[in-house]
């Protein structure tokens, strides 16, 4: 009885933990507070919903099981998200008007995509600016 | 008050999420917001279908979530390349 409160506990938690990276990732204003909404939020609800599990079927199978799954989400979401947010700054997704400075502005050679550590002002290094909604649904 | 009506509400907690993931998916407004949109989808399906095993009982879907948790890696990073090749 009281495992399945916790369970439930649990469960309620990773899900609303689920819930506030969906309405993070509807009422950002730009691609990168959305995904620094979403990577995070949604990888601790996928695990707690995960750990859930394994405290209610409490096999030691199963919980092998829950375990490589919360690892390999661990392991991975960062790496999707840094490539994804790094893809984007080269296809020149405008940031949020409000954003104050952006440190990685004359870094990027966009000839072949190297970082390079002093911050030139020539054309090589301009980022070409895309303006919002430049895709096929608006 | 019965157990089972807390799992339906997580469940349904997880399903809003969905629909609201699904409405930036839609309006955009850049491709990178959509796969970040879709790769959401899929940690909300992770998480679905982990209720569903837990509500009926069945341990043998924690293997799907495995499966989509994997492809989902692969596809975003293919996502990732053809976003820096476009350019």
């Amino acid at each position: 009885m009281l495992r399945e409160w916790i369970v439930a506990i649990v469960m309620i938690l990773g899900a609303a933990f689920m819930l506030i990276a969906s309405i993070g990732l509807l009422r950002m204003p730009d691609l990168f507070s959305r995904m620094s909404a979403t990577s995070k939020a949604a990888t601790l609800g996928a695990g707690l919903v995960m750990l859930a599990a394994a405290l209610y079927f409490s096999e030691s199978g199963i919980t092998l099981r829950v375990l490589a799954i919360i690892v390999f989400l661990l392991l991975t979401v960062p790496v999707a998200a840094h490539m994804i947010g790094r893809a984007a700054y080269f296809d020149g997704v405008p940031l949020w008007k409000g954003t104050l400075i952006d440190d990685l502005r004359g870094h990027y050679r966009t000839s072949d995509h190297q970082l390079v550590r002093d911050a030139a002002e020539s054309p090589e290094f301009a980022i070409p600016e895309g303006e919002e909604g430049d895709d096929f649904f608006n | 008050m019965n157990i089972e009506v807390l799992y339906f509400l997580a469940l349904a907690m997880i399903s809003l999420g969905l629909v609201l993931a699904f409405i930036r998916l839609v309006r955009g407004p850049s491709l990178p917001d959509r796969v970040v949109a879709i790769d959401l989808v899929v940690a909300l399906a992770i998480g679905i279908i982990a209720s569903y095993a837990i509500l009926f009982d069945q341990p043998a879907f924690l293997d799907v979530a495995i499966i989509i948790a994997l492809i989902s890696f692969l596809g975003t990073i293919a996502f990732a390349y053809y976003i820096e090749r476009r350019v």
